[in-house]
């Protein structure tokens, strides 16, 4: 079952396509990555995703239904840029944001307690936004975005700014929420935060989509037959003539197999040469990689 | 509709928090019977001073008659004129006058003289006139042996009432005090709509940047449609407005009575007559003799339709509010932090205000010529000039003309900013032009 489900959604401003024809499916209670370079239509696709403007033509599907109105009190969203009241206190503008995501006062006030116990602050109640640093409005932005107990939490950018500490505190809760059913749409530029959340992800270039499916597929899909061996004694003389060395230190070495040649294959061959065979991992390239040789494979028109 | 009241509530409330909305409600009153008190103690210093005459009257007439007035205190003497020259100084006299032979009943004119070491002011020379000249009044009816009721009914005084020629239509029977006072009313009044439309509509506009700069708009419009935004805040610092005038609606007149009891040697009735727009020297001499008949004016007041005037100035005052306050809040959202840039686009808004300002002032002058009826009529002007006519009973259609034409534009004006609202408040970086404002309003988001 899919959270949301986007089928060939377009969006065109006066003379730029910023979403162009792009599919794809959030599966429910995923950590979605959802990446691209600068202005290629992240901004314009999570507009649409948060009913901020509509999609020109295609169709979004929130839980299977068409995405209206009705959704926003489902969905949480932290924007990339991010904005607060300066002069409202802390307190009253989580009620204030809370409310108008459709809480009550009562539930509102105490689903804020809560969080703010969470977050280690529990005494900023009636401290101005003003008074904060950016990394501590962040949190309260954050808390905004979760406080309605939304299905889905689009976030864009949610670590910049912070320091190590309210970074894994902040990975925390959106483990513990996803842990709890909450699905979450990560926009990020940083790969090794996607890496390390993201199960599935979809890189968009130009407002199309590029590139989809789970981290490891991908990566699979992407990977060149490279593989590390760790090893001890002389490596053999004719190995060049086997295969590709791509780099070559004391006791590790980087190899090309031949395409279609499997890490057993490729170990039968190895085994026995004379040398001690200490390790051996298939080098799968990394999301950075695979973002960075797509893009430009793409080229930036 | 509950978020447009959250929104509203947060509007209103944030406002009316703030010190500066504190201060400024209570200080106004506070300045305005300053000014009252100032003046008027100025005043009362100036004209209600004891002045001491040194009088030597060759006439007799003076003398004779019945010469207490206020603070004004009359000595005689009957020394040589030039000796009392020398002296009156000295005897602590602020002014010496003399008066001449007087023997011909038939003049008109009669040259006094007086002499003062410091220049006396022409209100305290007039006083003085007025009360010589009443005494030599008094000596003419009685050695003209004229009967003194005759006489009185020689004073004749005309009050031009107007009377409609409309059929059917009861002539209201208002003089030319009701003239007066609804100048004055229409004047307030249209003043009152000029300030609210600056004040209140600038104050939308900046709020609105606020929100675009501060970048709370995205996360507000992922929460609320722009227009219940922008709406909920044109409301609340409309709210904001009437609360403020309606303080001070009430605070001014109880600061203006009440002070004065505890300001000794100040009566209220002076203060307002120098707080009043027009307080001429000349007015309050007529205040003082009674040329002006206070229970008249209440009686006039009372009978101005209120019951029209009211919720009719209520309607326009609305009506007004919101086109400006949706104009400018479009405006708001289509520039970035550049106020210069702000400031290109109020110019042809604040132009019609002017405007319509400059015509008000000829309306309360002539309420019934050409330029007042179109001025009262045509929708960006009507809510500055019609409440300006409204005291001087406007015909029945031409006030309902002029509502259905100022909330017919009053609702497309909010629907065209609305337009403007919602694509500027998520639009950065970019310049906009008129035509771009233009094209926002009809493009899809």
């Amino acid at each position: 079952m899919s959270i949301l489900s986007l089928q060939a959604v377009r969006k065109e401003y006066r003379n730029v396509v910023a979403v162009d024809d792009v599919s794809f499916e959030v599966p429910e209670g995923s950590l979605f990555g959802l990446l691209g370079p600068n202005g290629a239509g992240k901004t314009s696709l999570i507009r649409i995703i948060t009913t901020i403007t509509m999609a020109d033509s295609g169709q979004v599907l929130f839980n299977g239904e068409l995405l209206n109105r009705k959704h926003i009190e489902l969905i949480g969203y932290l924007p990339e840029e991010r904005g607060l009241y300066r002069k409202m206190k802390v307190g009253e503008h989580l009620l204030y944001l809370a409310q108008l995501k459709g809480l009550s006062f009562a539930d509102a006030k105490s689903r804020i307690k809560t969080l703010m116990e969470r977050f280690e602050i529990v005494d900023w109640w009636n401290k101005k936004i003003e008074e904060l640093s950016k990394g501590m409005q962040q949190k309260i932005q954050f808390i905004a975005t979760i406080v309605h107990g939304p299905k889905l939490i689009i976030l864009d950018e949610p670590f910049s700014g912070l320091d190590p500490i309210n970074t894994n505190l902040m990975k925390d809760v959106i483990f513990e929420l996803n842990n709890n059913g909450t699905s979450v749409i990560f926009s990020t530029h940083r790969m090794e935060q996607v890496e390390e959340i993201c199960e599935h992800i979809i890189l968009i270039n130009n407002g199309k989509n590029v590139l989809e499916g789970t981290v490891s597929d991908i990566k699979d899909k992407y990977k060149e037959g490279i593989f590390r061996i760790e090893f001890e004694g002389a490596l053999p003389e004719d190995l060049n003539n086997h295969f590709a060395v791509v780099s070559d230190t004391d006791h590790e070495v980087l190899i090309k197999a031949e395409a279609g040649m499997s890490p057993n294959d490729l170990l039968r061959v190895l085994l026995d040469r004379g040398f001690l065979i200490h390790g051996f991992q298939e080098v799968r390239p990394s999301l950075n990689e695979v973002f960075i040789r797509t893009v430009n494979s793409l080229g930036h028109e | 509709m509950n978020k447009l009241w959250l929104i509203f509530k947060r509007e209103y409330s944030v406002r009316v928090r703030k010190r500066t909305f504190i201060i400024a409600t209570i200080l106004m009153p506070i300045a305005i019977a300053a000014l009252a008190i100032g003046s008027g103690y100025i005043t009362a210093m100036g004209a209600d001073a004891e002045k001491k005459i040194l009088v030597k009257d060759d006439s007799g007439i003076f003398k004779a008659s019945d010469v207490d007035h206020r603070n004004l205190i009359f000595t005689f003497s009957e020394s040589e004129i030039n000796s009392l020259k020398e002296s009156y100084g000295e005897e602590d006299y602020d002014l010496l006058v003399y008066i001449p032979p007087f023997n011909d009943l038939s003049l008109t004119t009669h040259d006094v003289e007086y002499f003062s070491h410091e220049k006396p002011g022409i209100v305290q020379l007039e006083r003085i006139e007025r009360v010589i000249a009443a005494a030599f009044k008094e000596y003419k009816i009685q050695s003209s042996n004229i009967d003194r009721d005759l006489y009185d009914s020689f004073g004749m005084s005309i009050e031009m009432e107007s009377k409609t020629t409309e059929d059917g239509a009861e002539g209201s029977g208002s003089g030319k005090t009701a003239a007066i006072i609804g100048t004055i009313l229409g004047f307030v009044m249209g003043i009152l709509m000029y300030m609210v439309i600056l004040i209140y509509g600038q104050m939308v506009m900046r709020s609105v940047m606020e929100e675009k700069i501060s970048r709370i708009a995205e996360v507000m419009i992922s929460s609320v449609r722009p227009f219940q935004l922008m709406m909920g805040k044109i409301l609340g610092v409309g709210a904001v407005g009437l609360t403020q005038l309606g303080i001070w609606m009430i605070l001014i007149p109880v600061v203006l009575t009440v002070v004065p009891l505890f300001v000794p040697g100040l009566d209220s009735g002076s203060m307002t007559d120098m707080s009043s727009a027009g307080a001429s020297a000349e007015a309050i001499q007529q205040a003082a003799e009674g040329g002006f008949d206070l229970g008249l004016i209440i009686d006039e007041f009372m009978r101005l339709n209120w019951l029209m005037i009211i919720p009719v100035f209520i309607l326009f005052f609305l009506g007004g509010y919101f086109i400006y306050s949706s104009v400018f809040a479009a405006i708001g959202s289509a520039v970035d932090e550049d106020l210069g840039e702000a400031q290109q686009f109020m110019l042809p808004v604040i132009l019609p205000v002017i405007l319509a300002f400059m015509i008000m002032m000829s309306t309360i002058e002539n309420p019934n010529s050409g330029l007042a009826v179109f001025g009262s009529i045509f929708p960006l002007f009507s809510p500055i000039i019609m409440p300006a006519r409204l005291p001087f009973d406007p015909p029945m259609w031409e006030i309902a003309l002029s509502l259905f034409l100022l909330i017919a534009t009053t609702l497309l004006f909010i629907w065209l900013s609305g337009r403007i609202y919602r694509v500027g408040i998520l639009m950065y970086g970019k310049k906009i032009t008129f035509r771009e404002l233009g094209r926002w309003m009809f493009t899809k988001i």
